[in-house]
């Protein structure tokens, strides 16, 4: 499996506060990767310097390219970045919020991407002229989702899904990317306060604490050890 | 930063400030004793409209309103309104002696902005910056209507009336003999003087501390049982009042008011004195009243036209050239010192306790 | 007599519309560039003049024709609004208001002093394309410079609204302006949206200078009671709304020509106060206007 994602002693600020301290890890082609860890351990400024949101030092690289720069330009290298509570443009129509997904694309197939969201959001092409704001939290997570898709991206981030949404949505969620990982080999990297489903939904993991890389496995391994699961991932 | 410290090197300052103030006419001509008075009224004004937006943050495009009021207030009270033919119930006796109309011109400018500040609650930033400029914009034309109060377009005339101490005939003081313009820079600095010590005795007290907590955040400060109406209008109150006086003063000063004493430009400049002034700070007022009073004039020539080649030289010196040279000035001051030059004085402050400890430790 | 009645009345409001046009793209253009950046930009108006100075000149010294000139003038504003945001107020948009406000009126002071210095305070003349015909429409008569003004207002609105609702840079630029941080991260450059929407206020500045000096005159000064009849149009429709700014603005211009001739108490030097008692009554009562959604407070 070729790596197509690489982390390599990354360092993150926000001002005077060090959120990440030397974090390392890689994600091949095709996987399904998850960051977990408690509260404040770096998850999420994580993400946030993968897509360059966060001003960061050490290496980042996909696909063997450097990413530099602010968070355009990692959307130009094909990093769809799903932020914590969701990010949907609350004023803009649903296929607004698609369309925009597409604009670092310079094709001509982004109605037909939009058509093919039906497949796995049937709802979105018929009620496409409605606000964002004034779906439910499900929906704006799935379509927060599908804007990231309609980047065509090579790897896709995923921030706290599950944070405000029913179980039941977030297993519907987590249904859907696994999949778009199994059909269109799509590559994740998934941030989770809920381990659980995390784990299910991924094969490998890594567990962050205060900034550093604690722990890391194959996903199985870290839902069978019973004394990780308890001192790290709360369950 | 050590607060005794701080105390005594406030004190030591101010006593320095005394001493200079009232120096300062020896050295200097009548004409510039003149426009250190006109700064010692931008103090006053500068003084409360600091309490309204350094330190409960709302901002005021329109405080040249409430000098209007204070000199209006002041000119009415001393010439009355039968200048321009009123009589009876509505007639206002003049012959108010001018001094005793300046704290009266406070109290009513104070009343008024009590009275806008109840309503103003209801807006913040930008919204009330909106409508106090709507405001300041409005007063002349108001003013030229009601013409039975206000003189009208005409105005009111204060010069030679005889309630106008030192107006014509110096006075004499203490054995001295003070001309007219001495006269108004002590006038206008004693009243300065009193008025800052006030109110860095209401900003030090709990009163201050409630007007801080407003400004640094709302919510928090209605959940620590501070009373937002309050507060804020009484600051807005305090505010008015001390541009009333200011505007008392500036009447006296000019000897002449009418809708045009008090243009929105005005307003503009003293919002932007506080700025550059250093919002909060008492200090850096100073220096932002010496803005307002005499950039203008430095842009004009006297100071920038001596450094430049020839051919700009003398284009610097037609009209529009100091605008140009003001606008540049106040950008460039937001860009490089955002916390205006009291900012600077705090960190130069701070710098120094820092070399101070250090060499001992 | 009835009918003459109402030939004056629709005179009045057609007269109201074309001043009221103006004032709306003026507001516009305040509305634009706060949804986007945040910012009241208290020069907008001196920005205007500056621009129909250009026009003006180009017309009267260098013997251009009104429409090239008027073309030149829309791209020559485009460009300066876009520098003035790069330039002056990105270094300040994100700090504390009273910074980018101070800026504003530095701005408003300085471009007002270049327009002074380099042409005089002296009034000027600048001659309406339409001419100073009138037309008899059904016993009402109407200048056919307020109808050439009315088509104008109304051309470059629908332009306009054709930009944002249906091109991939309105959309870049809606987003942009609500959602910045979202916006970057599907690749949208954001500080050059904010430029842009400042470039489109200046080009909506310009054409509102040069509908109005035709009929009130060139002098320095002239935008800044519409600067004012814009700002009480932005706010009665709602100071982030665009239809609100249009609405309210031809509201507006028709409003104060009616009460000017109407109410007699008023006459023509209080409209100015009765435009900022709109102001003050809206920001009373109603501070989100007509259009606009109510501010929530983040704690």
């Amino acid at each position: 499996m070729t790596t197509l994602l690489e982390l390599d002693q990354v360092e993150a600020h926000y001002g005077p506060v060090q959120a990440l301290r030397d974090v390392s890890l890689t994600v091949s082609e095709g996987e399904v990767v998850a960051v977990l860890g408690a509260n404040g351990a770096g998850k999420t400024t994580t993400l946030r310097a993968i897509s360059g949101t966060v001003s960061r030092s050490g290496s980042i690289e996909l696909a063997g390219k450097q990413i530099r720069g602010g968070p355009e330009a990692a959307a130009k290298a094909g990093i769809a970045h799903v932020p914590e509570g969701r990010g949907t443009f609350v004023e803009l129509s649903v296929t607004e919020n698609l369309k925009l997904g597409a604009y670092t694309r310079r094709d001509r197939q982004v109605k037909e991407d939009i058509a093919r969201m039906s497949e796995y959001f049937p709802w979105m092409v018929e009620r496409g002229g409605q606000r964002a704001g004034t779906l439910s939290g499900g929906e704006q997570q799935m379509l927060a989702l599908a804007r990231a898709l309609m980047g065509r991206p090579r790897l896709l981030l995923l921030d706290e899904p599950s944070l405000g949404l029913a179980p039941m949505i977030v297993r519907e969620f987590f249904r859907i990317v696994r999949e778009l990982n199994e059909k269109e080999g799509l590559t994740v990297l998934v941030v989770e306060q809920d381990a659980r489903i995390a784990l299910r939904s991924s094969s490998r993991a890594y567990v962050l604490e205060v900034g550093r890389v604690a722990l890391t496995g194959t996903s199985e391994q870290l839902q069978g050890d019973e004394s990780v699961r308890r001192s790290y991932l709360g369950y | 930063m050590n607060p005794n410290l701080t105390r005594v090197t406030g004190f030591v300052g101010f006593a320095l400030l005394v001493v200079f103030v009232f120096l300062l006419p020896e050295w200097i001509s009548t004409f510039r004793a003149q426009q250190f008075a006109y700064v010692g009224i931008y103090l006053i004004a500068l003084l409360g409209l600091n309490i309204l937006t350094g330190y409960t943050g709302q901002i005021s495009l329109g405080h040249g309103a409430f000098m209007a009021i204070g000199g209006y207030t002041t000119a009415l009270l001393m010439a009355g309104n039968e200048q321009f033919g009123q009589e009876g119930l509505l007639g206002i006796g003049g012959g108010m002696k001018d001094v005793w109309t300046i704290p009266i011109a406070g109290l009513v400018a104070g009343l008024f902005g009590l009275a806008f500040g109840l309503p103003a609650l209801r807006l913040s930033g930008l919204y009330l910056a909106l409508a106090t400029f709507a405001i300041a914009v409005a007063l002349p034309s108001v003013v030229k209507r009601f013409e039975e109060f206000s003189g009208g377009g005409s105005g009111v005339n204060l010069f030679g009336l005889p309630e106008l101490t030192a107006g014509i005939i110096p006075v004499d003081i203490a054995g001295r003999e003070l001309v007219f313009n001495d006269w108004l820079y002590y006038l206008c600095w004693s009243i300065a003087l009193v008025l800052f010590g006030i109110a860095w005795l209401i900003l030090r007290g709990r009163t201050g501390r409630a007007f801080r907590a407003v400004r640094d955040s709302e919510t928090a400060a209605v959940s620590s049982g501070v009373s937002l109406a309050h507060y804020k209008t009484l600051a807005f109150g305090i505010s008015a009042a001390y541009a009333g006086v200011a505007g008392s003063l500036f009447a006296i000063a000019t000897t002449f008011v009418n809708p045009d004493t008090f243009p929105i430009a005005l307003s503009i400049f003293l919002l932007v004195g506080v700025v550059v002034g250093g919002l909060g700070g008492l200090s850096g007022l100073v220096v932002g009243a010496i803005f307002i009073q005499f950039l203008p004039l430095w842009a004009q020539g006297e100071g920038v036209a001596s450094r430049l080649p020839g051919f700009i030289v003398d284009r610097t010196k037609e009209p529009g050239a100091p605008a140009i040279i003001y606008g540049i000035v106040l950008i460039l001051l937001m860009f490089f010192l955002p916390n205006g030059v009291g900012g600077l004085f705090r960190r130069a402050g701070q710098t120094l306790t820092r070399w101070r400890y250090s060499r001992s430790g | 007599m009835v009918a003459a009645a109402f030939a004056d009345f629709m005179q009045q409001v057609v007269s109201g519309l074309a001043s009221g046009g103006v004032y709306a793209a003026l507001a516009l253009a305040l509305v634009i560039i706060h949804r986007s950046t945040g910012v009241i930009n208290f020069s907008q108006g001196e920005m205007a003049t500056l621009c129909t100075y250009i026009a003006w000149t180009l017309t009267v010294n260098h013997g251009w024709s009104y429409w090239p000139a008027f073309v030149a003038t829309v791209g020559f504003s485009f460009l300066f609004g876009v520098v003035t945001h790069r330039v002056v107020i990105r270094p300040v948009e994100r700090g504390n208001i009273l910074r980018v406000v101070i800026v504003t009126i530095g701005l408003l002071i300085a471009i007002n002093g270049f327009v002074v210095w380099q042409w005089s305070g002296e009034p000027q003349a600048l001659a309406s394309p339409f001419g100073t015909d009138t037309l008899d429409i059904g016993g009402v008569i109407v200048s056919v410079g307020d109808i050439g003004t009315i088509a104008v207002t109304i051309g470059i609105v629908i332009l306009l609204w054709l930009l944002f609702q249906f091109t991939k840079v309105g959309l870049a630029l809606r987003a942009a302006a609500v959602n910045p941080n979202e916006a970057r991260l599907v690749g949208v450059r954001v500080t050059w949206m904010l430029a842009l929407g400042w470039g489109l206020a200046a080009v909506l500045g310009a054409v509102a200078g040069m509908l109005t000096a035709p009929s009130v005159g060139l002098d320095p000064q002239m935008m800044q009671p519409i600067l004012i009849y814009a700002f009480a149009a932005a706010i009665l429709g709602g100071i982030d709304s665009p239809l609100g700014a249009v609405v309210g603005g031809l509201t507006l211009g028709v409003m104060l020509n009616l009460i000017g001739v109407y109410v007699d108490f008023v006459g023509a030097e209080l409209k100015l106060p009765v435009a900022l008692l709109v102001i003050l009554v809206v920001l009373l009562v109603k501070p989100s206007g007509l259009f606009g959604r109510p501010e929530v407070k983040r704690v």
